[in-house]
This record gives structure tokens, sequence and C-alpha cells, in this order.
């Protein structure tokens, strides 16, 4: 069973203040710490589970520049095999068209039984870049996957639907599958795993390499202006010390009626 | 006159509200434009659906074939494709559900026409559309253009439009013949699964102490219970508390979990990604605690208590305690 698992870094950025940059395309992102995208920490972790069981190699890859190898490793070190990095300079220029572009070509000159990515990714949330990949490279697919289960030549997948509803199909393999978070219980890294991992083979592609027509790459949607969202009336802050707030918050629930 | 087209979504005999709400949007958009608004129906024994959208649209093209009985990404792509071929609707508006989120990508690659997904708006503008969108968890905002072409697609986000009617339509109904020749798809559809099922109804709880990511450890899920017991409420979370096995699932609130409809909903330690908070638009008061007082639960929730969750829980909790004893 040979898995490709396409990965991407993006910023943490809960507890932070986002601030939009001068050309109003995107956030300030110099101040940001960086973690692998949670969806495809899932997705690297059941791609492992299944080489464990089935044997077979997990490869994962990722577009981007040399801070970006930071989340390959951390793949590596989870159980990876080895990891691709493709070269492609200002990362600016993509939209999920391009990006989605890049890693088929990539992925069409690797071994692949099952192609992951996750089912979005945390910063600009379009969650397209696996469909698209599927579509491109004529890949059958199951989408918002939450179980997986191999029966000879097809994969089992339980999708996610909305309120509690999942979705049991039967997918031929070869087959690209988004992965959703809670699938299975991604392992720890150790700083130590890491370097230990440091042996394993990290391989960095020029986008040239990949002969990819410019016109191809050509983003599709056009992000004109990002910006805070519109202030809104906004919550009523309690405010004083705990037992204060304490004492407002059971007078609110007295009033609403669902104290005693 | 150029026609938006909206992609039908139904599910176990249902028309599911998201329809309604791209409806929506459609006629308001159509108005503006001089645009007319046809749906999409494909599916199997539909009639009474394409009866129920009638004065929603005004055209509505059905294709019911046994082969559509459930929802198959490919045929749907196949079949969407030839109708755009045939119309060039100048938008084409599916669901950002997790069928559309299949659909889009794949329909977008097969006509070569650009897509935008999760919009929360749609803006025209001098006859281009321009399409909102949220990034970075809702704390940021993004007005997204097309390249140009034929037309787009947009994917739109459950619960920002109303689903009622808007404007006098009386649809004309077109039927199509399932078109493909060899229409085996490549996913064969097996079962539904409740993965939600479990013996507490949080759907029934007046009083819910739910909690998230915001917690930190699987220990720390003692506070919210005691809090919830001296409150006499039910506890309740948001999705990466399930993800982690910290509560089970059919304690998660929002779009993957349960939609519930308490007088008093206390968030503790959630962000408020939208895909919580469309699991609680039936609630009455919304009370959240978060340290970040950029998290967007605040921009929804009545009250805020913007402090270490650590700090205030056990405060709750003491004088929650004080008021049961008088």
């Amino acid at each position: 069973m040979d898995i490709v698992v396409c990965v991407k870094r993006v910023p943490l950025t809960e507890e932070v203040d986002l601030v939009v940059d001068q050309q109003k395309k995107g956030v300030k992102k110099d101040q940001l710490a960086f973690v692998l995208n949670d969806w495809d920490n899932y997705a690297i972790e059941e791609a492992i589970l299944l080489k464990e069981k089935h044997g077979g190699t997990v490869i994962a890859v990722t577009v981007g520049n040399e801070d970006d190898e930071e989340v390959l490793r951390r793949c590596l070190a989870m159980g990876a095999d080895s990891a691709i990095r493709v070269e492609a300079g200002d990362m600016s220029r993509f939209d999920s068209f391009g990006i989605a572009k890049i890693l088929s070509k990539v992925v069409s000159d690797l071994p692949h039984d099952l192609v992951f990515t996750g089912v979005l990714a945390d910063d600009d949330s379009y969650g397209m870049v696996g469909m698209l990949m599927a579509e491109e490279l004529n890949l059958n697919h199951s989408c918002m996957v939450t179980a997986i289960e191999l029966k000879d030549g097809t994969v089992q997948t339980t999708s996610e639907l909305e309120g509690g509803l999942g979705e049991v199909s039967l997918v031929d393999l070869p087959a690209l599958l988004t992965i959703q978070t809670g699938i299975n219980e991604p392992r720890y890294v150790s700083i130590l795993g890491i370097r230990k991992a440091a042996k394993k083979e990290l391989k960095v592609m020029d986008l040239a390499e990949l002969g990819i027509p410019d016109d191809e790459l050509a983003p599709r949607t056009i992000i004109e202006e990002v910006y805070l969202p519109p202030e809104t009336e906004g919550a009523q802050i309690l405010s004083g010390d705990p037992d204060q707030i304490a004492a407002d918050f059971i007078e609110i629930l007295t009033k609403k009626g669902v104290m005693g | 006159m150029s026609e938006i087209f909206v992609v039908v979504e139904h599910r176990l005999g249902e028309i599911r509200d998201i329809t309604y709400e791209m409806l929506w949007k459609a006629g308001d958009l159509a108005e503006k434009l001089s645009h007319s608004v046809t749906a999409v129906l494909l599916g199997h024994e539909v009639s009474t659906f394409a009866e129920d959208l009638s004065d929603r649209a005004d055209k509505i093209i059905v294709c019911d074939d046994e082969r559509l009985k459930n929802f198959s990404a490919d045929l749907y792509k196949e079949i969407i494709a030839g109708l755009i071929k045939e119309s060039e609707p100048a938008v084409i508006l599916i669901g950002s559900t997790s069928w559309g989120m299949e659909l889009a990508p794949c329909l977008s690659v097969k006509t070569g026409l650009p897509l935008a997904t999760d919009c929360i708006d749609i803006m025209p503008e001098n006859g281009k559309f321009m399409a909102q969108r949220q990034m970075y968890n809702g704390k940021i905002f993004a007005n997204v253009s097309f390249a140009q072409s034929a037309g787009c697609i947009i994917t739109i986000r459950s619960g920002v439009f109303p689903k009622d009617k808007i404007g006098e339509r009386q649809a004309q109904r077109v039927q199509k013949d399932f078109p493909l020749a060899e229409a085996k798809p490549a996913k064969e559809f097996v079962e539904f699964v409740e993965t939600a099922a479990g013996d507490v109804d949080i759907t029934q709880a007046e009083l819910l102490i739910s909690v998230g990511r915001g917690i930190g450890e699987e220990e720390n899920i003692a506070i919210i219970k005691e809090l919830a017991e001296a409150l006499n409420g039910v506890v309740s979370c948001s999705r990466p508390v399930v993800d982690k096995n910290w509560l089970p699932k059919y304690l998660q609130v929002g779009t993957s979990g349960k939609s519930v409809s308490p007088k008093v909903y206390v968030a503790v330690g959630i962000s408020g990604a939208f895909q919580h908070m469309a699991g609680l638009s039936g609630a009455g008061t919304v009370i959240a605690v978060n340290k970040d007082p950029k998290a967007p639960i605040f921009r929804t929730a009545h009250y805020g208590i913007v402090d270490d969750l650590f700090k205030i829980v056990p405060a709750l909790k003491n004088k929650a305690l004080e008021a049961k004893k008088g």
C-alpha cells in the first residue's frame, strides 16, 4: 500500500491578534508561530497506521519554501519513509488551483494506491485542493473521511455528513481521500524523534523541473482585499474580580430561568 | 437573460435548508442583475421537491433516474457540466456542505470555471461577481474575485442567508433524461450510519455547559463536569474535544454534531468556529468564557467573560453552590 500525503505548514492564530499586511492581500506572518496543519496531522497518522498494518510506503509532500521543511521533518519523525518539497518561489502567486496542479504533477510520478490530503487548511480554509487533485488525476475519491478499512482492491470509507450522520462507501483503488480530524489519535513527536529522522530522505524539487506550463498555474480566484471582521455589537463583557463576575453570571442564569 | 444555477441538495427524502438559503441569494442577485433563477434537481422520485421549489425559481431542471437515488459527486459533476455547457449560467451555487465540498472542485476542474468556496456573501460588481469569505477561523475576512471566464462556481456556507422566498416566481419545469451512456460511479454507496447516538440528549437541555479546546488537557474536563453539576446543567462540547476522545460524539454541538436550543448556553474555552456556532443558533442566551478577547465567539455571544477559565470556572461553581444553599 503506497500512500502519498500532501501537507501544509500553517500559522497558529488562536489567541493571536492578526494584522492585515500593507497590500491588504494577507496577514503579517513574521511574528506568528507555525505548525503542521491539524487535518494533515491526522492524514499523515492515518497513512502511517495503514502502512504499519499493510506494509508499503508513505511519502509526505509539500509546496513551499525552506521553512516549510519543518513540517516534513515532523512527518518523517512520525514514520513517513521520505518527503518531497517543491520549491516554488513566491507562494502568494498561487491559489488552490495552482497548488493542486503542482501537487498532482508530483503525485503522478510517485507510486500511489492512496493519496491523502486534509479536508482543509487552517489558514485560508478553501478546502478544495484534495478534490481538485482527484479530478486532475482522475482518481476515485471520498471526502471528509472519518474511518478507513481496506478490502482487497477497494477501500471502505465513512464520510462525515451533517448532523451526526456518516455515509459509508466503497471506493476502488487508487483513490484520493480527504481526511477529517478525529479519525485517529496522532502520535506524539519528540525533538529527539525529529533529530533521528534527519537521516531520512527529504528531496527538494524545483517547480521548473515539473514542466507545468505557466498559464496552467495562473490563479483563477484573486484575493482583492482582506480585512478585519466588521464590527458587531458584540458580547456584553462581565468585568471585575472572579467573585464579582460569578455573581453577575448567577444573576443572568436566574433571570433566564435556569437556576434552581 | 443569464441564469443563476442553484444545485438542489436533498437527503433522505428532504430538501436541505441550504437549498432554500441558496435560492434566496439567487433570487436576490437575480433581481439586482435581471437574471433568472434555475434550480437543478437531480435524484430519484423527486417530483414533490420540484413542486415544493416551484415558487422559488424561474426554471427547474429535473433529472429523475434510479441511478441518482444516492448522491454521487461523479454523476452530479457529469450531468451538471452538460447543463452548464448548454445554458452557460452566470454563476453556479452549490452548498458548502460535505457533499458540496466533494462536488464543487471536481465540477470546477471539469468545466474550467473558477471556484470560490465557503462564501458568506456575493456582491455583483461591474457585471462580475465578488465573493466574501472568511479565513483564519473567522478572524479575517476576504473579498475574492474571479479570473476572466464564462461563469463561476460559488459554494455557500450554511445558515448565512434566510430560507425565505424572495420575489414572485413560477417555475417552468424542464425534464432531462439521464444523459450518461455508461454510468457506474467509481464510488458505491453502502449505507448511512448514525455516528452520534448516546444516552444523553443535549438537544433537550435547558442549560448547557459546553467545553472546547481551551480546556487543554483531558483531566481538566472534570472542572466542567463539576460546574455543570453545581448548576444542574448538562455538559456538551465542541469538536476538538471529541476529536481527542475526551468526550463522546453525542455531546458535540455543531454542524457535524447536534443543533441545540437551551435557554442558556455557556461556552467555556470555545473559540467559536462557524461550524460550532451553527449548532447553537437556537440558543436563548450565550455566555462565553475565553481568554482571547478576539475570539470570534465574542462577536455573537450575548455575554462575555475575558479571563482564564481555570480562574473563572471554580469561581462560578462556588457561587452556584452558594446560591443553591440560599
